[in-house]
C-alpha cells in the first residue's frame, strides 16, 4: 500500500514535474542546435553536392555519379590516399617506439619524475601549425639548425638540403610529428599502466616471471584497451594530416607529400571544383567511419569484466 | 662487503635513469627553447643558422617589430586570435554547461537521441564537411567573419565538453538539489548558484580544451578567412612563411612561433592538473 502510494504522485503534482522535465529540452537547444547548423546541414550537403558539378561561382548542376567515377580515374587521388596510409603507419610505429619506453619511464612514482613528465608533455600542447612553423626553421638549409650545425660539425662537407627531396623530407616530418605528439601518447599509456593491479605484477614475481615475460603475460593484456585507444587516437589523428605537410613541405617535393586531406582542400579550395571535393569527403567520410567501427570493437569492454 | 656493492650498484642504477631522463627533456624542450631565444636575436643575427641559440651581438626586440610590419600587423592577427579563442572558451562553457545539466538532470522525447548526435560528431571529421560549412556560412551572412569561425570551433569542442560536464553533474548527489528547492530556487539559480561551484574542476578542463583548440587550428580558419584583417595567428604566420610578403623573414617567423606558443605553454603549465584530468576522462570512458 505504502510503496503504491509513494509511485503514484497525485496527478497535479506529476504533471508540475512532467512539464520541469521538458525544461531539459531548453537546456540542450543550442548544443542540438549548432550541431544540425555546423554539422548535421553541411554533412547532408556534402552528400548532395558530390552529386553535383558546383563551381565557386555560377549555376551547380546534377551529374549523378558523375564526380564518383570521375574519382576512380583520379590517380593523384588514390596516390595520396596511398601516402596517407603509408605516412600513418610509420608515423605511428615511430610514436610508439618512443612513447612507450617514455610510458614505462615517468610510470614509476621516484624523485623528479614529475617534472620528466611535463617536459615530455609540453610539444603536445604547441599547435600543429605552431610546431610546424618551427619546425621549417630548424629545418631550413642556409638558416636553420640541422643542416649548418651537421656542417659545422664536419658531418657533412655541403650543407644539405633536407627538405628537397622525398626521403629525408618524409623523416624530418616523422621527427617533428614523434617530438609533438609522443608525450600525449606517453600519458595515455602511463594511465593504463598504472591500473594495472600491483599485487598481481608482485605474484608474478614470487612465482619467478622475469620481466619480459611479466610484461607479456600481465602487462600487455591487461593494457588492451588503452593500447587500442592509444593506436586509434593516432591513426585518426595521421589520416587527417595537413598542417604539417602543407606549412613545411608545400606537399612536395613533387607533390610526393599530398595527403588525402591536402587534396579535398586543392580541389575544393585552390581549384574551386566544390562539388568534386565534396565526393572526394565522401569517400574519406567512408574510411573513417570504417575505422571507426573497428575501433568500437577494439574498445569493446573485456568479457566477464566491467 | 656485498651490502656497499649493492647499494653502488643502486646509486649508478639511479645516475642512470635522471641521465636518461634529463636528456630526453633536453631533447623535448630544445626547440622549443631554440626558437624562443633565437627570436631574441637582433634581425641581422637571426638570419644566420642559431649556434649558439641566444642572442650574442646583444638582446633585441627587432624580429618583434618586424613582424608587426608585416601586412595587416602581428598585433592585428594576434587580437584576432585572443577574440575567437576567448569567445570559443566562452560560448563552449555556456553551451556545455547547459547541455550537460540538461542531459544530467531531465527527461525528455529525444534526449538519447540528442546526446548520441552530439558525441557521434567525433566520428565525423570536420575536415570532411568545412566546403559546406563555407556555403552555410555564406548563406547565414558569417562569411569571413571571426563569429563564424567561433560558432565552427565552438560545435567541435561540444562532443568532449558536453561529455565531461555531464559527468560532472552525474556526480553530484541528488540530495543538494532537492535541498535547495525545497528552499524555492529555481532551476536556473540552482544551476548557477549551487551546481556551478561543484562541477567547477569540470569547467576549467573544458575551458582549456577549448582555448588550445581555437588557439591552434589552422585548416578552418585557412579556409574560412580570406580577408588579411581577419588572419589568426596560424594563418597570418603561414602566409608570412610561405613568402608571400617577400622574403622570408626567419627572425620574425621565430617571433610569431614565440607568441604562438607561449600562451599554451603558460596555461598548460598553470593548470597542467587539469588538462590530464580531461585526458584521463577521455581515455578512460
Amino acid at each position: 500500500m505504502t510503496s503504491i502510494a509513494a509511485t503514484t504522485a497525485p496527478p497535479r503534482a506529476r504533471k508540475v514535474a512532467g512539464r520541469r522535465q521538458w525544461i531539459g529540452l531548453l537546456y540542450v537547444a543550442p548544443a542540438v542546435a549548432l550541431v544540425v547548423v555546423f554539422f548535421l546541414i553541411p554533412l547532408g550537403m556534402t552528400a548532395w553536392m558530390s552529386l553535383h558539378n558546383w563551381p565557386l561561382m555560377g549555376e551547380h548542376f546534377y551529374i549523378g555519379l558523375g564526380n564518383y567515377v570521375a574519382i576512380l580515374r583520379d590517380t593523384r587521388f588514390w596516390n595520396a590516399l596511398r601516402f596517407t596510409a603509408y605516412y600513418t603507419v610509420i608515423v605511428t610505429i615511430a610514436i610508439f617506439v618512443v612513447a612507450f619506453p617514455l610510458a614505462l619511464f615517468v610510470e614509476r612514482p621516484r624523485p623528479l619524475t614529475n617534472l620528466y613528465r611535463t617536459m615530455f608533455f609540453m610539444p603536445a600542447v604547441v599547435g600543429f601549425a605552431s610546431a610546424s612553423l618551427l619546425w621549417s626553421w630548424l629545418l631550413n638549409v642556409d638558416s636553420g639548425l640541422f643542416s649548418p650545425a651537421a656542417y659545422d660539425l664536419g658531418l657533412i662537407d655541403r650543407k644539405f638540403n633536407l627538405l628537397a627531396t622525398f626521403q629525408p623530407a618524409f623523416w624530418s616530418i616523422i621527427a617533428m610529428v614523434v617530438w609533438k605528439v609522443a608525450g600525449f601518447t606517453m600519458i595515455i599509456l602511463m594511465a593504463g599502466l598504472q591500473s594495472i593491479p600491483q599485487d598481481l605484477q608482485e605474484a608474478a614475481v614470487i612465482d619467478g616471471a622475469g620481466p619480459f615475460a611479466r610484461f607479456r603475460a600481465i602487462t600487455l593484456p591487461l593494457m588492451r584497451r588503452t593500447l587500442a585507444l592509444a593506436l586509434i587516437l593516432s591513426v585518426a589523428g595521421s589520416i587527417l594530416a595537413f598542417d604539417q605537410f602543407y606549412i613545411i613541405l608545400r606537399g612536395g617535393p613533387r607533390n610526393q607529400t599530398l595527403t588525402a586531406v591536402y587534396w579535398i582542400f586543392n580541389q575544393s579550395f585552390v581549384s574551386f571544383k566544390l562539388g568534386y571535393g565534396a565526393a572526394l569527403s565522401m569517400v574519406l567520410l567512408v574510411v573513417l567511419v570504417a575505422l571507426s567501427l573497428v575501433q568500437l570493437w577494439l574498445l569493446r569492454k573485456p568479457e566477464g569484466l566491467d | 662487503m656485498a651490502q656497499a656493492a649493492s647499494r653502488n650498484r643502486r646509486l649508478l642504477a639511479r645516475i642512470g635513469e635522471h641521465s636518461t631522463g634529463v636528456i630526453a627533456s633536453v631533447l623535448f624542450a630544445a626547440p622549443i627553447v631554440w626558437a624562443v631565444l633565437s627570436a631574441f636575436k637582433p634581425a641581422q643575427e637571426a638570419r644566420q643558422p642559431p649556434l649558439p641559440p641566444w642572442p650574442t651581438s646583444g638582446f633585441s626586440l627587432e624580429n618583434y617589430a618586424t613582424l608587426n610590419s608585416f601586412g595587416d600587423g602581428l598585433w592585428v592577427s594576434a587580437q584576432n586570435s585572443i577574440y575567437v579563442s576567448v569567445m570559443t572558451v566562452v560560448l563552449s562553457v555556456a553551451v556545455s554547461v547547459l547541455a550537460g545539466y540538461g542531459f544530467s538532470r531531465f527527461r525528455f522525447p529525444f534526449k538519447d537521441l540528442f546526446f548520441i548526435l552530439i558525441l557521434s560528431t567525433i566520428m565525423i571529421p570536420f575536415q570532411s564537411i568545412l566546403t559546406p560549412i563555407f556555403l552555410v556560412l555564406t548563406k547565414l551572412g558569417l562569411h569571413n567573419t571571426l563569429t563564424g569561425l567561433v560558432g565552427v570551433y565552438v560545435t567541435l569542442q561540444l562532443p568532449f565538453s558536453i561529455f565531461m560536464m555531464r559527468n560532472a553533474f552525474d556526480a553530484v548527489p541528488r540530495e543538494i538539489e532537492e535541498a535547495a528547492r525545497m528552499d524555492g530556487a529555481s532551476n536556473l539559480t540552482m544551476l548557477l548558484k549551487v551546481m556551478l561551484p561543484l562541477v567547477w574542476p569540470g569547467v576549467v578542463t573544458i575551458a582549456l580544451f577549448a582555448f588550445l583548440g581555437a588557439w591552434n587550428e589552422f585548416l578552418a580558419a585557412l579556409v574560412l578567412m580570406t580577408d588579411q584583417s581577419k588572419f589568426t595567428l596560424p594563418v597570418m604566420m603561414t602566409a608570412l612563411q610561405s613568402g608571400r610578403f617577400g622574403a622570408i623573414d626567419w627572425g620574425a617567423v621565430q617571433a610569431g612561433v614565440t607568441v604562438m606558443m607561449v600562451p599554451c605553454l603558460i596555461l598548460f603549465l598553470a593548470l597542467q592538473r587539469f588538462y590530464i584530468r580531461g585526458l584521463m576522462a577521455g581515455a578512460v570512458k
